[in-house]
């Protein structure tokens, strides 16, 4: 709490003066995404700051998610889908490198729409992710749980149940301990696909205020219906609208003062 | 006003209707569903009126009686079927779930994956006389004996379909999602499938398992051709094998009184297991949800 509060000013002057500072972490380069034969996303060009809150807004069906999974190359788990272009990641193209896909969602956690705990305990639904690519003892392990549970600010309702089912958590704790899977691999980029949607207010409140901590960690990408919600947590706000990117910038700029008759409509209710 | 009247005497009229519809299907759907419980609830009480005397602990420990012999049990017969049923769960379980998670993991919609599901629907139907007369042509003739292992065959070969059917049908039933988050992990897909998707249906697949072996306990056909029965204490799969069905089967048809007695037991004994591995079944299933 404390934190996120004295970090807000930092943000805000950052905000203001944004191109000098930032470091890019993603570059989406002239990027073509296809369903079979519906051409999903259209030359897409995007810079994605490092440690810094970036939401993809939209009317649905507009592309947001899709961006959001070509970052990931969660898009091929589907043969009918293909991405055209380049996305570079520090430097490195996803999309043509020969490192294995696995390797690359390991720099790129995601979280989704709705949570997804794994059928066991809440401790194993972290583990899982970790023994994937780090041997450690029994004792370095409970480190990681909880550490990454104090992540998620988890910690404190769960302590006591680390070897319950993770299923039998109310549905905003399943979203935290998902958030909390995520970051125990340790990422550099967090993939956010409407993580509130499916939550009630005050749930949202707490995974929005643990997205103000996490960026001093990592980079978020957030994708959101919810313009409120876009406002209220990310630095870098981008309107998608069928496909294309109509506008990026910093969050502030694009909703007090848009330069695409589009996005100001779409923001200020007239349509979408 | 008398617009509305006459439209809210229409609505009655079609109310009474209804309600008059209502009935006569409610009394056919109950008058179906009697039908059927009749036969069922009749089965079931000639099986424990005529079964249940005959259950002593000789039963359990004695060796099928020679005709008009008092006393004798079934030992031989319980245990043969344990054997024949444990091991015919043992061979056909791995392999229809192996191939059960290949058609709903790999093998969606492609040619193979087609092709297997279509097999295996058909083997899934196929009379089970046919699968014993299989294995009697393939393993009996050849070996020249009658015997266990070939029942054990010819028993698998039942379990399999069931197995890969409902392995696959659990599996269809997880959500993508929980895919997708596990392999947003890092996660190879062989990990995904053993650690959480398979998992995440264990249940489902457990009861699966736990089906086919309630459909394998009472049949009778394949056994007839395979493992056929013996009158003594036989541990060896190589020779014929006493089991509960065919000993059955042999007993019903016989004259003698005293096996006529011993047949209702066993069927009591086959009826109480395919029915206690039922209702385990369907306890495992509702504790899912």
């Amino acid at each position: 709490m404390l934190n996120a509060e004295l970090q807000k000013p930092t943000d805000a002057q950052q905000g203001q003066a944004p191109a000098a500072v930032e470091q890019t972490k993603i570059l989406v380069d002239n990027l073509n995404f296809y369903y079979g034969k519906f051409h999903a996303l259209k030359n897409i060009n995007l810079t994605i700051p490092e440690k810094r809150v970036t939401a993809f807004i939209g009317p649905s069906g507009c592309g947001k998610s899709t961006l959001l999974r070509v970052l990931n190359r969660m898009f091929e788990l589907y043969p009918e889908q293909r991405a055209e272009g380049r996305v570079l990641l520090d430097g490195e193209d996803i999309l043509s490198t020969k490192d294995d896909v696995s390797l690359i969602r390991a720099r790129v956690g995601m979280v989704f729409q709705k949570p997804t705990p794994f059928p066991m305990t809440i401790y194993e639904n972290i583990a899982f992710g970790v023994r994937l690519f780090e041997k450690m003892s029994r004792s370095d392990m409970d480190e990681r749980v909880e550490w990454a549970l104090n992540q998620a600010a988890l910690w404190k309702e769960v302590k006591d149940k680390l070897h319950q089912s993770g299923t039998s958590l109310s549905g905003g704790q399943q979203q935290r301990l998902c958030i909390a899977r995520g970051i125990a691999i340790k990422p550099e980029v967090l993939l956010l696909d409407e993580p509130c949607s499916a939550l009630d207010p005050i749930s949202t409140a707490k995974i929005e205020e643990l997205i103000n901590e996490l960026k001093r960690d990592y980079t978020v990408v957030i994708v959101t219906h919810n313009m409120q919600q876009a406002a209220r947590v990310s630095d870098y706000t981008a309107y998608m609208y069928l496909g294309e990117l109509i506008e990026v910038g910093v969050t502030e700029s694009i909703f007090i003062k848009p330069t695409s008759k589009q996005t100001e409509d779409y923001i200020t209710g007239r349509f979408g | 006003m008398s617009a509305a009247m006459a439209a809210n005497a229409q609505r009655m009229a079609a109310h009474r209707r209804r309600k008059l519809v209502n009935i006569i299907a409610l009394s056919l759907s109950l008058t179906a569903m009697a039908f059927g419980l009749v036969w069922l609830i009749w089965i079931l009480a000639d099986t424990v009126v005529r079964g249940i005397g005959g259950l002593s602990i000789a039963i359990f420990t004695e060796m099928t009686p020679a005709p008009n012999v008092e006393g004798g049990g079934l030992a031989n017969a319980i245990y043969g079927s344990m054997v024949i049923v444990g091991l015919a769960t043992l061979i056909g379980t791995p392999i229809g779930v192996l191939a059960g998670v290949y058609l709903g993991e790999y093998g969606q919609r492609t040619l193979l994956g087609n092709v297997t599901r279509f097999v295996n629907d058909i083997l899934l139907s196929a009379p089970s006389i046919v699968i014993g007369l299989f294995i009697y042509a393939v393993i009996v003739a050849k070996t020249r004996t009658f015997s266990g292992f070939a029942g054990v065959l010819a028993l698998a070969l039942i379990v399999i379909p069931v197995v890969v059917r409902t392995t696959e049908n659990m599996l269809q039933l997880i959500p993508n999602q929980l895919r997708e988050a596990a392999y947003a992990l890092g996660a190879p897909k062989w990990r995904v499938i053993t650690l959480v998707t398979l998992k995440a249906a264990r249940a489902g697949v457990v009861t699966g398992v736990l089906l086919a072996i309630a459909r394998i306990s009472g049949e009778t056909a394949p056994l007839l051709f395979t493992a056929l029965s013996n009158q003594f204490w036989s541990m060896d799969l190589s020779e014929p094998m006493a089991n509960l069905p065919v000993t059955i089967f042999k007993f019903a048809l016989s004259p003698f009184e005293n096996w006529q007695k011993m047949a209702w037991t066993g069927v009591f004994l086959i009826t109480l297991g395919v029915l206690a591995l039922n209702i385990i079944a369907r306890v495992m299933f509702r504790k899912k949800d």
